[in-house]
């Protein structure tokens, strides 16, 4: 990391609105969290300004602000893509096939679980459970869920996306 | 009044209920009628969703697998005319009496979801909603509630299986002015969805639950920490927040009372050891999620140094049950030690996945056949996974077994927050320990030494092993291994992350050896140990298996029996999908 001691109000200038009254009024270490989600919001990640800027203001060192963002799956430090392909590694997702379908996205957007395209389009990403195992193999690609997926079925569906964005 | 009713769980809106929602709203309106169009939480038979009940003034119809074209032929020919869609109407008057789904269940926890909406508080106090709290206020005084509690036999279910009315008492008994009580949402056991449906479908329930929580330990504030993976789970807990804000059932002097409670939503930020509890009052504190060592307990210093009580969402949705209709009437379900029901996630290869709420003691077997139909393509019953990665697998020959927490820790599965993954016989035992040990390697926190590389060395293990390159020693390193991390691991995660590995172990130690020693899979799971051949007697030369093959590993002319080449073939098993005439041999 750079240097932590940029001037604060120098950075102030460029973060966007995020709840920082959460740590400016109350002081309250609890907020940490919830203040890092609102700056994950304005921003789709947590920029490195952005730690420096609570570390300032919350007096809590840069490196257990960065401690705290890595621990958590949720927060990354780098802008996602377009589409965020979510993919189920759930119990139900996993014997039902869902090992096919991790392949076929990989194969058809071109970049391993966990990175983004080239384009900005697509960054593939695995969670734990999405909770819909009914309808396993799922994959969530940003609100939309789809369930009761093939290899096929999934390509055809990146495809579509593709053909859209262009 | 005429209503239709739409399920729109997540489970629901995955299958396409908001556009059904939509349809159903524009065929009313274009029609003028007079039925009042709702949203509902998730039934349980999550298997036939999209699902519409529309209510006629006298009989409710329930329709399963509604796509947005069958809604409107419904609101069309059913509502306008009268005339029900037969095909696709599941049952007709009290589901209980009609699906087998239901029949076999007993619904405490799970009675309102999918039957009010979520979103009315007003619906909740129509079925007796809050009266359990305004009955504690007036008539018990928190030691009274405790005991109540303490009488119904109510365990966390959240796991463990702690008694909940005596860590009610220990929080009660705790000294000090300030005390919080806090929710456990942060369900994080792949497959296990039984919270985020109570949370979906019925929110009020857990609220109220927790409202009596606090009033008898005299807590005055309280956090639900809910997963961010549920969004709609939190967007339905906020209109249940600022609902009962505005009623003054949250807040100072509540329900006319001089009893004060605030109620707050932190949202987890993606971690599974933050179901540990020490660990979730470490990420609300604003830390990373790291258990710590107990004692002291949080009944005596939890959240910010203060007495702490913290339950799991399904067990703090039975207490306005158990306060309004007494503790005989909750233990009168279930098992001598094990009282109530429990809400399980069926899910895997099971006809019937969705939510099923049993009493304790019911089988395996009831559940897997009875309420879930049996297996998927009537293929044979090999296991049940229970627990998640914190438990284990029990083989199909103790179907019988009576489900409770101390029968199910005998056979070293254990309860847990309620995952049911039905097993056939596609599934690799030792790929399946391997999945589940590549999960807690992956959350670990990393604190004790045994939990973070021990689980790794395990992980490594198991892989050599699916890949064919296991040796006969392994088998005593992983139990070596296991037990090694049981005993020194500081949480629960860490304790249980091997029983996985060790129910495999025990129950299918001949698939261990198959892959080990015979090198093979017998479940034709593990890419490394499968072959592929083409069986010239059955090959009519259609080409289509060749075109499929990635690798050009298949060659051959048209009509004329096919070759596959051993060293170019990558398992892909697109050949076998493909071929009509089973001539793909897979061994």
């Amino acid at each position: 990391m750079e240097t932590g001691n940029e001037n604060i109000s120098l950075i102030e200038k460029e973060i966007k609105s995020f709840k920082v009254d959460l740590i400016k009024k109350r002081k309250d270490i609890g907020a940490l969290i919830p203040l890092l989600q609102s700056a994950q919001e304005s921003y789709g990640y947590i920029p490195k300004k952005v730690i420096y800027y609570i570390s300032e203001l919350a007096k809590i060192p840069a490196a257990e602000i960065y401690g705290v963002v890595t621990f958590y799956a949720q927060f990354r430090l780098k802008p996602l893509g377009k589409y965020v392909v979510k993919i189920c590694e759930g119990t139900a997702c996993h014997v039902n096939g869902g090992k096919d379908i991790i392949k076929a996205l990989q194969n058809e957007v071109g970049v391993p679980v966990g990175e983004t395209t080239e384009d900005g389009l697509f960054t593939l990403q695995s969670v734990a459970c999405l909770g819909c195992c009914s309808l396993a193999p799922v994959i969530m690609i940003n609100e939309d869920t789809h369930g009761n997926l093939t290899p096929k079925k999934t390509q055809q569906i990146i495809r579509g996306i593709r053909k859209q964005a262009r | 009044m005429k209503e239709i009713m739409i399920g729109l769980g997540t489970c629901g809106i995955s299958a396409g209920g908001l556009e059904v929602m939509k349809t159903v709203k524009e065929a009313v309106k274009e029609r003028n009628l007079e039925v009042e169009v709702k949203e509902t939480g998730c039934m349980g038979n999550c298997y036939a969703e999209v699902l519409l009940e529309y209510f006629d003034g006298k009989d409710r119809f329930l329709y399963s697998r509604v796509t947005s074209e069958k809604a409107r032929k419904i609101v069309e020919e059913h509502v306008l005319k009268g005339n029900p869609l037969r095909d696709s109407l599941i049952s007709v008057g009290d589901v209980a009496d009609q699906i087998d789904f239901f029949k076999n269940q007993e619904r405490i926890v799970l009675k309102n979801c999918g039957r009010i909406d979520p979103t009315s508080i007003d619906e909740y106090l129509a079925c007796d909603g809050y009266a359990a709290i305004r009955k504690v206020l007036g008539e018990y005084t928190p030691a009274q509630v405790v005991d109540i509690v303490k009488e119904s036999g109510l365990r966390g279910r959240g796991g463990a299986g702690f008694p909940t009315g005596l860590k009610w008492q220990l929080a009660l008994q705790a000294p000090g002015n300030k005390k919080y009580v806090i929710c456990n949402a942060d369900e994080g056991d792949p497959g296990a969805f039984m919270d985020r449906s109570v949370l979906e479908g019925n929110p009020h329930a857990v609220i109220e639950g927790m409202i009596i929580a606090a009033y008898a330990i005299g807590a005055d504030e309280g956090y639900i920490y809910v997963r961010a993976e549920y969004p709609k789970a939190i967007e339905r807990l906020r209109t249940a927040l600022h609902d009962c804000t505005r009623k003054g059932f949250l807040g100072e002097g509540i329900f006319d009372t001089d009893f004060t409670f605030n109620l707050k939503i932190k949202e987890g930020a993606g971690a599974f050891v933050c179901g540990e509890e020490t660990a979730l009052m470490a990420s609300i504190e604003g830390k990373r999620g790291m258990p710590r060592i107990r004692p002291p307990f949080p009944a005596q210093k939890g959240l910010w140094g203060k007495p702490t009580n913290i339950n799991n969402v399904e067990t703090l949705a039975n207490v306005p049950f158990i306060l309004l209709n007494g503790a005989r009437a909750f233990n009168r379900f279930g098992t001598e030690k094990s009282a109530g029901t429990k809400v399980f996630a069926l899910a895997g290869k099971v006809k019937h996945s969705g939510l099923a709420e049993v009493p304790m003691g019911i089988t395996i077997h009831d559940i897997v056949f009875k309420i879930g139909g049996g297996i998927k393509q009537d293929k044979k019953f090999k296991a049940v996974q229970m627990g998640g990665p914190s438990g284990g697998c029990i083989p199909a020959r103790m179907a019988d077994l009576k489900i409770d927490y101390d029968e199910l820790k005998k056979t070293g599965a254990i309860m847990g927050s309620g995952g049911m993954i039905v097993l056939d016989e596609d599934t690799c035992m030792v790929d399946l320990a391997k999945y589940f040990l590549t999960f807690t390697q992956n959350e670990s926190c990393g604190k004790c030494t045994f939990c973070r590389i021990g689980t790794k060395r395990m992980l490594e293990i198991l892989e050599r092993i699916c890949d064919g390159q296991g040796k006969e020693s392994d088998m005593d390193l992983l139990e070596d291994l296991a037990n090694q991390i049981i005993t020194t691991s500081l949480c629960g995660l860490g304790q249980s992350a091997p029983n996985p590995v060790l129910t495999t172990l025990k129950y299918f130690r001949n698939e261990y050896e198959d892959h080990i020693i015979h090198k093979k899979c017998t479940a034709h799971s593990c890419p490394s140990l499968v072959t592929y051949t083409i069986d010239p007697d059955k090959c009519t030369g259609c080409t289509l298996c060749a075109r499929k093959c990635p690798t050009d590993a298949i060659t051959g002319d048209k009509k004329k029996p096919h070759v596959l080449d051993p060293s170019l073939c990558i398992k892909c098993g697109n050949c076998y999908d493909a071929c009509n005439f089973d001539a793909v041999i897979r061994t």
